[in-house]
């Protein structure tokens, strides 16, 4: 379904690394068929993301049929307005209490954005539409929150390279927080 | 009028272990307390009437036949979960269209001991629950490893389990909390998302063994079947020491809800890590950065910074009764109890104060103690009628402590959203009316 390869090399280049396995009891190979069906991750760097490309308008255009009706708020006052995840806009809400947790105020790479709407959107139809499709619908969400052009083109090479607002705004924290944000007795 | 309703109880001075009526935790082990009314005897010579003449119907007559699978007395019917959002006429079409990312909420004002009945448990599911043919599923084991492996159901019913009692909890459990004013919701709505369970399963090593893990491997990146395909990054050292596949829940296949017929089962981690209905488990040298350990599940700091990957679940405790879900009907005798647990192991002490946090002692545990499981305390609590604040505070094996709510906020703000875990407290007004508060 989409490119195994490096996968499958890295894998070939790692055996002769590896402690030698013993023998599954009860487990079976599992086949690529097996893993393509059940693994949908792309990461930050890249790696997994899928041929095709797409763009601002015809992501556009998706977004009207598909995902309007959940993610659009005319109304600034409806109640509901962010109880289903506000995408667009939330930067002037940043420092305060009460902030939009947008792909543009808050998530820090733009390969979540593919990762996470081409397995679970649209939410009553996941995985309904092509890899160029949810490229596009990537570039309108993007383009949206002012990160990138209008004739931007998304694709493999171009999307993990976009730069996101708020890109170092995380601190890691496991195995513990850091000390600063430890509780004082 | 309130009467004391223990007048003859034999308290001396010593029992009194804190302020405000705190009485030492052995009390309820003295004999002496558990005083027991002399039944009247008052059965008149009946002379011809029957002998049942008297009883309840379900004594006289015979009752149902046995189940297929067993239920609840009817008169436990309002004992259930409840949902986030609360459904009210008003949102109830919005909330038809959204019951995909539903949240159901353990009663523990109902609850006794420490496993909450599978059917009882919190669900929180961003995607629905989806109907799954075990026959048609299994997990698969690849990445950085020499033998990508796949496994069924019945391949990892083979395998020897081991079962353990955890706690799971949402990192959004007594999120409220972190609000400025205390709102005033019940303790279910305010710490339901946390429930106990004996789980079985297949140490997620003994499978990773066999797929030969390079050295190399960092992390596990899991993913469900859920139509949203949910997933997470698993740090490797966790999945290596004590990490499961879970098969079972309270003895019996797991329920739909709780990942039906497979999760992961990260002890002591935040809830979502545990992947319900796992399909995939790719080892890898870096983290995915999926949506729910980005946009989601990560904790904004005063400074704007936002805390990624707070897995373990901090130290913590609650009391269930008396709690805001029932009021005192008059001065006397009470038991204050509740659960405490940690993410990183047992817990070693738990304190009780009836004033506020002035002064404080120590509850009983109720044992076995387990790892990384709710944990049981009770304490008598003489209440005099007058006014009370009801707190506890856990200490876990580490010495780490319960932290007071505003030494929480101190360090890490009002915006986390997740991971509360400070001291509640619960006001007793002179009428016998418990709310949650501030204090």
């Amino acid at each position: 379904m989409y490119m195994r390869k490096t996968l499958i090399i890295a894998g070939l280049l790692m055996s002769t690394q590896m402690g030698v396995a013993q023998e599954s009891r009860f487990g079976v190979p599992a086949t690529q068929a097996d893993i393509d069906k059940r693994f949908w991750s792309v990461f930050p760097d890249g790696e997994f993301l899928p041929e095709g490309e797409g763009n601002v308008a015809e992501g556009a255009e998706l977004f009207e049929y598909n995902c309007n009706l959940c993610h659009n708020y005319p109304d600034e006052n409806d109640p509901n307005k962010n109880a289903i995840g506000k995408l667009f806009g939330g930067h002037e809400t940043m420092g305060t209490d009460n902030i939009d947790r947008t792909i543009g105020s808050y998530w820090p790479h733009p390969t979540t954005v593919f990762n996470y709407i081409r397995r679970a959107m649209p939410l009553i139809a996941p995985m309904s539409l092509t890899n160029s499709e949810y490229y596009s619908l990537t570039a309108y969400l993007l383009h949206e929150n002012g990160i990138i052009g209008e004739n931007d083109v998304i694709n493999k090479d171009t999307l993990p390279k976009v730069q996101m607002p708020n890109r170092d705004g995380f601190v890691n924290a496991y195995p513990d927080i850091p000390e600063k944000y430890r509780t004082k007795q | 009028m309130k009467k004391d309703q223990n007048k003859n109880l034999p308290i001396d001075a010593t029992d009194r272990v804190a302020s405000g009526g705190l009485l030492s935790r052995r009390l309820f082990l003295n004999s002496a307390v558990a005083t027991t009314a002399a039944l009247a005897t008052t059965r008149a010579a009946y002379g011809q009437e029957i002998v049942g003449e008297g009883q309840e119907d379900w004594t006289l007559y015979p009752g149902s036949d046995a189940l297929e699978y067993g239920e609840r007395s009817r008169f436990e019917a309002e004992r259930v979960k409840k949902f986030v959002p609360p459904i009210t006429e008003a949102n109830q079409a919005f909330y038809d269209l959204r019951t995909t990312n539903a949240s159901s909420l353990t009663p523990h004002q109902h609850l006794m001991g420490t496993i909450t009945p599978s059917g009882l448990h919190f669900s929180v599911t961003h995607h629905g629950v989806p109907d799954i043919d075990p026959d048609k599923h299994a997990v698969v084991i690849h990445g950085m490893v020499k033998n990508p492996l796949k496994f069924d159901i019945n391949a990892l019913e083979n395998y020897p389990t081991i079962t353990r009692e955890y706690f799971l909890e949402c990192s959004g459990n007594s999120g409220v909390l972190w609000g400025e004013t205390a709102r005033d919701v019940q303790l279910d709505r305010m710490h339901g998302l946390v429930s106990g369970s004996q789980w079985t399963g297949i140490k997620l090593s003994t499978l990773l063994d066999e797929c030969g893990v390079s050295p190399d491997a960092k992390w596990i990146i899991a993913e469900g079947a859920d139509s949203g395909s949910l997933s997470r990054s698993i740090p490797i050292d966790k999945a290596l020491k004590d990490s499961m596949i879970a098969i079972a829940q309270n003895g019996e296949r797991l329920m739909p809800q709780q990942g039906y017929p497979m999760r992961l089962f990260n002890p002591g981690f935040e809830g979502n890590t545990s992947i319900k209905w796992l399909r995939s488990l790719y080892v890898s040298d870096k983290p995915v950065m999926s949506r729910f350990e980005t946009s989601r599940y990560t904790d904004r700091m005063p400074d704007g910074k936002a805390l990624q990957f707070s897995l373990e679940i901090d130290v913590k405790s609650m009391i269930t009764r008396p709690s805001n879900a029932m009021s005192l009907p008059k001065h006397g005798l009470y038991e204050v109890t509740g659960l405490a647990w940690s993410g990183r192991g047992k817990i070693a002490k738990v304190e009780v104060s009836v004033d506020g946090g002035k002064t404080w002692a120590e509850a009983a545990l109720e044992g076995p103690v387990h790892s990384i499981m709710l944990t049981r305390f009770r304490i008598p609590w003489m209440w005099d009628g007058g006014s009370a604040i009801l707190q506890s505070r856990a200490t876990d094996e580490f010495g780490r402590v319960q932290p007071a709510r505003e030494k929480l906020i101190a360090a890490r703000g009002r915006r986390p959203s997740y991971h509360f875990h400070g001291i509640q407290s619960w006001g007793v007004d002179t009428e016998g009316k418990i709310k949650h508060v501030y204090a």
